[in-house]
């Protein structure tokens, strides 16, 4: 089947406009870069819409845009519960409860803040942990852009590698996290803009949302994708439970409120008032994200239904190549000129997934790393050098990484498969430390471990359904359950870690001596920290009624698409 | 950081929208278009782009200096 696309004299031009503004920001920024800051916090300047912005732009990375719209022909409507349930719920609570303790304490970074609440080891995990983790999500976001160009546009693999990561490399290094967070800004217009055209022309071929129902309804195995909790039980996703508790509550908490790649945007941010708005005011696009790049899986599927002689998904083994959905519903609709831009949103996709990962993999090498263990004391001058080093050094070890992945498949799925591991209990640990005191530094860094070896145990002991690889699960030999799908073993994982870490943590607490005072703990633990009063000077401005609105929208979307 | 961003958030919309509609009124009745149910979603998607640029641009620094100037 021919997946490639014609492109003309204004798809490129569309294209080289682009990376000229994003190289443009990057030089224009860099004579702000004086201190290691300036390059590494964006000095903590930014206004809260930016920071905003660019808190959810970094995770509309590649895999957002290409996987969930691949899920939302796979798997419907009830995709959508990896955003209303998943997503905004940890938004809010980040806003009001944790931002005060990680923008109103000393901490540069996630690490950091753990360093201050339990100690060295903690800090020491999890900074390495994230630091590999990072590195291997650029490398993979670089590997999925080269592939996708090659697939497309006809393009070489290796120049579209390294072209991709020396473009994200000037940008980054000559204007640090301001450059990627302003970068990020101006990918998240362009995604929007570039893909509703797509949006509106496939729905209104469609026949509307009623016409996509109907055309859904013409096959019984894709009846009911417009509904996402409708029917949610028997579907791939399993129990209410493991979609509330597991992806809503663990993942998803464990994900926005710990990960320091988003934490990182809203500590950017100017003032503890924008620091605290920064997840809310992302939260409201975020909410309306699902009609842009899940509504266009389902629509694709409600296409082949219908039998399309235009649109044409190709086969990938016994089914559908679901990641190539957005690409094949570009080429399918948009004529030259648009169809440039919605390629270009794509790569801009590609873009600010990469650049997060870079900017925060500098942050936690450059302070918890290297000014923790290799080399302490020196001058701001000599890390904010590290700073620029490091970033050399990150695009250039993701680029060997993304050829890694390119060899060998099945090692990028087991690196992700431990890195769900560890980060499946890391929330039990800010939980408990950031609201007792009494939790120690030992307790917390036993809860990770053991809840990292409970998750590995549980994915050991358990498969999805169909599984051909021990990489699925079920590697201890015997299989005590089987789960509908990939997903719903994977809240379940998120599931028992947690409550492992949670349990331990509290013990190994209880059996510990505190190992920081009341005084060492002011700013980072509730109980002792003074209630933040926020200084907006209106009602409407603050955080609280910013987070109650969110509430309501997220609740209002649930039940007209339920 | 001294930069205001919506300077060129709104340049380049702004450009790219002038770009777009250009070439969508040069395309106008085109059989490209039949892909796209008909629709010259390069003129819509340009005139769109252009008042989003435009937008930025008049709540930018870049405007407010000269008013604070006057």
């Amino acid at each position: 089947m021919e997946t490639g696309f014609n492109l003309g004299a204004i798809d490129y031009t569309i294209m080289i406009v682009y990376f000229v503004f994003v190289l443009g920001i990057g030089w224009a920024l860099k004579k702000y870069m004086k201190d290691a800051s300036a390059f590494l916090e964006a000095g903590r300047s930014l206004p809260a819409w930016v920071t905003g912005l660019a808190f959810i732009s970094a995770n509309l990375g590649a895999l957002e845009v290409i996987g969930m719209a691949a899920s939302g022909a796979k798997y419907g409507m009830a995709t959508v519960h990896f955003y209303w349930i998943g997503a905004i719920p940890a938004m809010i609570f980040l806003a009001i409860f944790m931002m005060p303790f990680y923008y109103g304490s000393k901490a540069r970074s996630v690490p950091e803040y753990l360093k201050l609440r339990f100690d060295e080891k903690t800090r020491g995990f999890n900074a390495f942990s994230f630091a590999i983790m990072t590195i291997f999500a650029s490398g993979i976001s670089m590997y999925a852009l080269a592939l996708l160009m090659e697939t497309l546009l006809g393009w070489n693999f290796h120049m579209s590698l390294i072209i991709s990561a020396l473009i994200v490399l000037i940008y980054t290094y000559l204007g640090g996290l301001s450059s990627a967070i302003y970068n990020e800004v101006l990918q998240f217009f362009l995604i929007v803009i570039g893909f509703l055209p797509l949006v509106v022309i496939a729905l209104i071929k469609i026949g509307g949302w009623d016409g996509m129902v109907d055309k859904l309804h013409m096959n019984p195995l894709t009846t009911g994708f417009e509904h996402s909790w409708q029917g949610v039980a028997n579907g791939p996703m399993g129990s209410i439970m493991g979609i509330v508790f597991g992806l809503g509550f663990v993942m998803s908490f464990g994900y926005w409120c710990t990960n320091f790649l988003v934490v990182q945007r809203a500590m950017a941010a100017g003032s503890m008032s924008a620091a605290r708005k920064t997840p809310l005011i992302g939260a409201l696009p975020k909410m309306f994200i699902p009609f842009l790049v899940i509504v266009p899986g389902v629509i694709a599927i409600a296409l082949i239904n219908s039998g399309d002689e235009l649109f044409q998904l190709p086969l990938k083994g016994n089914g559908y190549d679901y990641d190539l959905v957005i690409p094949m519903m570009l080429k399918r609709f948009l004529p030259t000129g648009v169809l440039g831009l919605g390629l270009t949103a794509l790569m801009a996709s590609f873009m600010s997934g990469m650049a997060g990962n870079v900017t925060a993999f500098n942050t936690v090498f450059t302070y918890d790393i290297y000014q923790s263990y290799i080399v302490k004391g020196k001058s701001d001058r000599h890390y904010l050098r590290v700073g620029q080093i490091t970033t050399i050094v990150g695009v250039a070890v993701s680029i060997l990484t993304a050829y890694v992945a390119a060899m060998f498949n099945n090692v990028m799925d087991f690196l992700q498969l431990i890195f769900a591991f560890i980060n499946a209990p890391l929330f039990a640990a800010f939980l408990l430390g950031m609201f007792t005191k009494r939790t120690t530094g030992h307790g917390a860094f036993w809860g990770l471990l053991s809840g990292t070896g409970a998750a590995a145990v549980v994915h050991g002991l358990t498969q999805p359904v169909g599984a051909l690889s021990m990489i699925k699960g079920g590697w201890m030999g015997t299989v005590v359950h089987e789960f509908p799908s990939e997903m719903a073993q994977n809240f379940w994982i998120a599931i028992f870690a947690f409550c492992v870490a949670l349990v331990v943590t509290i013990v190994i607490s209880l059996m510990t001596k505190r190992n920081k005072t009341d005084e060492e703990l002011r700013g980072l633990v509730y109980s002792l920290t003074p209630r933040v009063v926020d200084d907006s000077k209106h009602w409407y401005q603050k955080p609280s009624f910013l987070a109650l609105i969110v509430g309501i929208i997220a609740i209002v979307l649930t039940i007209i698409y339920w | 950081m001294g930069l205001d961003i919506k300077i060129p958030i709104g340049a380049m919309f702004a450009l790219l929208g002038i770009i777009l509609t250009i070439f969508g009124l040069s395309t106008s009745g085109n059989e490209m278009y039949d892909i796209s149910l008909d629709i010259n979603i390069n003129l819509w998607s340009g005139i769109l782009m252009f008042l989003f640029g435009s937008v930025m641009l008049a709540f930018s620094d870049l405007f407010r200096k000269k008013k604070g100037n006057q």
